[in-house]
C-alpha cells in the first residue's frame, strides 16, 4: 500500500481447468496502479480465464491470486467489488432499466441492503456519466441505445464503482472505429487517474497504441511481456498466432502496426480451385 | 475519477415510491369496500359499521374475512411473481406457471392424505394434522422443493435457461394435477372436495386463526422480498456481473427462493392454486413504475391484493343470476391464459418488456 509501484494485481503460478481442458498452465502476472496492461493472444489462450481469476469469479486450482492483498475468490464479494470492477464482454439487460439506474448499480457494494443513494453515490454516478459522455442519455432506457452507447454505460457503471482495478473483457469487440477509439481513450484516462487497468484485447494495433505494457498469452502461459513496440515483433506474432504479418510503425507515435498478410485481389491463394 | 462539481439532482425515487404505495393502499381498501358491500344479500356498509345485524354479521363476519383472504393471496402471489421474474430474468415467470404453486398444493395435499390415513388407523394427533398450520407448512415445503427442482432442471450446462425452466414448471404442474387427482381417491369425501378446491383455486370463509396465521406468513415472506428488492435489481444481470458488483449471488438467490416459496406456500394453503396473478400484476405495475424492484415488489403486493379481491368479487357477482359462482382461479385463468400468450408472442418478437 505504501509503495505505489507495488503490484495491486498479483497472480503467482496459477493453473485452472474447465473439466479436462487446461485453460491456465502456471501463469504469473502482475499489474500496478496507473498502468494500462493489454492481454493479447489467440483464441483459447486463457485471457478471459485470467480475468475471471483476478475478479475472484473463479479460484485457481493451484497457485495464488492476490488483489490489493485480498484473495478475491475467498473474500466477501462486497469487499472485492470495492477494489475491482469488471466490464464484461456482453453484459445482459433483461429489464428496461434506464442508463442512470444501471450506473447506480455500480454503487451496490457501498450501499446498504435497500441501496438508498447517498449524496456520495449520486455524485459518483453523475461523475461517471459525465466521464463517459452519457449526460444526455442518462434517462434513456438501455434497450433504446446502440451497441457502442451501451458499452459506454457499462464502463460508466464500473467507474461509479470507484475501483482501484478495472478489468475490461474485450472492450472494443463489435464496435465501430469511433467507439473503439472512445473505449481506448476512456481506459487511458482511467489509468491516468491512478487505476490499474487490465484489458483483454484482440486488436493488436489498439493494444500497441494505447497500452503501457502488453502481455502475450498462448496455451495458458505468458509467452512474452513488455512495452508493445518491443514485444509485438513480426517474429513473435507469427510464432504465436501462426499467421504471417506485416509489421510497421506509426510514424507519429512509433506504436507498432500489425496487419495479417492476406491474399489481395488478383492473387491466387493455395487451395484456390475455381478456374 | 472526476466528480462533477455541480450539485447533483436529488433522487426522486422516494417520492415515486410513496405515491405508488399510497395508490396501492387506496386500491386495496377500495377493492375490499367494494367486495364487502356487494353480494346476493343487499347490505348497508354504514349499518354494518354501526354493528346493526344482519348487516354487520354479513359484512364483518362473512364477506370481510373472505376479502382479506383474497387480498393476502393476491399480495403473496404478485410479490412472488415479481421476484421469480427477476431470478429467471424473464417476464413469463410466475408461481403457477413455474410449478411452485403446484409443489405447494402437492405438499399440502400430502399432509391431508397422511392425516386421513393416520385418522383411519386411529393414530393420536391426526385431527391436529388436518388443521391449518401443518397444511401450510406442507405447502411451504412443497413450494420450496419445487422451486429448487424447477431452477435446478432449468439449467443447461450450468446456465439457467428461462425457456427450459418454464417448460419444467408447466410439465410439473400437469404431473401435480395428476397426482392430486389420484390422492383424492385415497381420502374421505370431505377431504377429497378440499383437494379438488385446491386444484381449482378458490377463496372462501376462513377462521380468524387461519387468517392470522396466513397473514403472518404472507407479511414475513413479502417483507423479506421487499428487503431483498435492491438485490433483485442486481440479480437480473448475469451472475458474474452481479458478483462483480458485490452481491453474493448464491446466498441472495437462496434467500429469494425461500421467501418466494413462503409467499406461494401461504397463498396455496389459503386458496389453492390461483394462477397468473403473479404474471399480470407485476407486468402492469412495471409498465407504470419501471423495473426497479424496490418499487415493483411492494407495489405489486398491494395491487395484487386489490386485483384478487376484485377478481373474487367478479366471480361471486357475475354469475349471480345463475345462482352459482366459479372459483376465483377460473377468473384469473380466464384473464391470465391469453395474457401469458400475448407476453410470449411479444417476447418472441423481441420487443421491449
Amino acid at each position: 500500500m505504501s509503495d505505489p509501484a507495488a503490484p495491486i494485481v498479483d497472480v503467482d503460478d496459477a493453473t485452472f481447468s474447465y473439466g479436462r481442458t487446461q485453460a491456465l498452465r502456471g501463469i504469473s502476472f502482475r499489474a500496478r496502479p496507473g498502468e494500462f496492461v493489454g492481454l493479447v493472444g489467440p483464441n483459447g489462450a486463457g485471457k478471459s480465464t485470467l480475468v475471471r481469476l483476478v475478479a475472484g469469479l473463479a479460484a485457481p486450482a493451484t497457485g495464488r491470486v492476490r488483489l490489493a492483498g485480498l484473495d478475491p475468490h475467498a473474500a466477501p464479494r462486497r469487499e472485492v467489488a470495492r477494489v475491482c470492477a469488471l466490464v464484461p464482454q456482453e453484459p445482459r439487460i433483461a429489464w428496461p432499466f434506464t442508463v442512470r439506474e444501471v450506473v447506480m448499480m455500480g454503487r451496490t457494494a457501498r450501499q446498504g441492503l435497500l441501496a438508498v443513494a447517498s449524496r456520495l453515490d449520486v455524485g459518483a454516478v453523475e461523475g461517471a456519466l459525465a466521464a463517459c459522455d452519457l449526460g444526455a442519455l442518462a434517462d434513456r432506457r438501455l434497450d433504446a441505445l446502440s451497441g457502442g452507447e451501451r458499452r459506454r454505460v457499462f464502463f460508466a457503471r464500473a467507474l461509479a464503482q470507484e475501483p482501484r482495478v478495472l478489468l475490461l473483457d474485450e472492450p472494443t469487440a463489435f464496435l465501430d472505429l469511433a467507439h473503439q477509439a472512445a473505449a481506448m481513450r476512456m481506459a487511458r484516462v482511467a489509468a491516468g487517474g491512478g487505476l490499474c487497468v487490465v484489458a483483454v484485447l484482440h486488436d493488436l494495433n489498439l493494444a500497441g497504441a494505447a497500452c503501457d505494457r502488453v502481455v502475450v498469452m498462448d496455451g495458458g502461459r505468458v509467452v512474452a511481456e513488455g512495452p508493445p513496440a518491443e514485444v509485438l515483433t513480426a517474429e513473435r506474432i507469427e510464432a504465436t498466432w501462426g499467421v504471417p504479418v506485416w509489421r510497421g510503425e506509426n510514424a507519429r507515435s512509433g506504436a507498432p502496426v500489425v496487419l495479417p498478410e492476406v491474399p489481395g485481389p488478383g492473387e491466387r491463394p493455395a487451395g484456390y480451385s475455381r478456374k | 475519477m472526476p466528480v462533477s462539481p455541480t450539485t447533483p439532482p436529488r433522487p426522486r425515487a422516494g417520492l415515486w415510491l410513496a405515491v405508488a404505495l399510497a395508490a396501492g393502499v387506496l386500491a386495496v381498501l377500495g377493492a375490499v369496500a367494494f367486495s364487502t358491500a356487494l353480494g346476493p344479500q343487499p347490505v348497508s356498509l354504514r349499518a354494518a359499521l354501526a354493528g346493526a345485524d344482519p348487516d354487520a354479521s354479513i359484512v364483518i363476519g362473512l364477506r370481510l374475512p373472505r376479502a382479506i383472504v383474497a387480498a393476502l393471496v393476491g399480495a403473496a402471489l404478485a410479490a412472488a411473481g415479481a421476484a421469480l421474474q427477476a431470478l429467471l430474468r424473464n417476464p413469463l415467470a410466475e408461481p403457477f406457471v413455474l410449478g411452485v404453486s403446484g409443489g405447494a398444493a402437492l405438499g399440502g395435499s400430502t399432509v391431508i392424505v397422511v392425516a386421513a390415513a393416520a385418522a383411519r388407523l386411529g393414530a393420536a394427533g391426526s385431527g391436529w394434522l388436518l388443521g391449518a398450520p401443518p397444511i401450510a407448512l406442507g405447502a411451504v415445503a412443497g413450494a420450496a422443493a419445487s422451486t429448487f427442482l424447477v431452477f435446478g432442471l432449468g439449467r443447461v450446462g450450468g446456465r439457467l435457461v428461462p425457456e427450459a425452466a418454464l417448460l419444467v414448471g408447466i410439465v410439473f404442474n400437469a404431473f401435480v394435477a395428476g397426482v392430486i387427482t389420484l390422492m383424492k381417491m385415497l381420502v374421505p369425501p370431505e377431504q377429497a372436495s378440499r383437494l379438488l378446491y385446491w386444484l381449482l383455486g378458490s377463496v372462501g370463509y376462513e377462521t380468524p386463526g387461519t387468517i392470522a396465521m396466513g397473514a403472518a406468513l404472507v407479511l414475513l415472506a413479502v417483507g423479506t422480498l421487499v428487503a431483498l428488492s435492491a438485490r433483485l435489481n442486481v440479480l437480473t444481470l448475469a451472475d458474474d456481473e452481479a458478483a462483480s458488483l458485490g452481491v453474493d449471488v448464491p446466498r441472495s438467490r437462496a434467500l429469494v427462493f425461500f421467501a418466494a416459496s413462503g409467499a406461494t406456500g401461504a397463498a396455496v394453503a389459503l386458496a389453492g392454486m390461483v394462477g397468473f396473478v403473479g404474471l399480470i400484476v407485476p407486468h402492469l405495475v412495471r409498465r407504470v413504475l419501471g423495473p426497479d424492484h424496490r418499487r415493483l415488489v411492494p407495489a405489486s403486493a398491494l395491487f395484487g391484493g386489490a386485483f384478487l379481491v376484485l377478481a373474487d368479487a367478479l366471480a361471486r357477482l357475475a354469475f349471480l343470476p345463475l345462482g352459482t359462482e366459479p372459483p376465483v382461479g377460473a377468473v384469473t385463468a380466464f384473464l391470465g391464459g391469453p395474457f401469458f400468450l400475448w407476453l410470449l408472442r411479444r417476447q418472441e418478437r423481441g420487443e421491449a418488456r
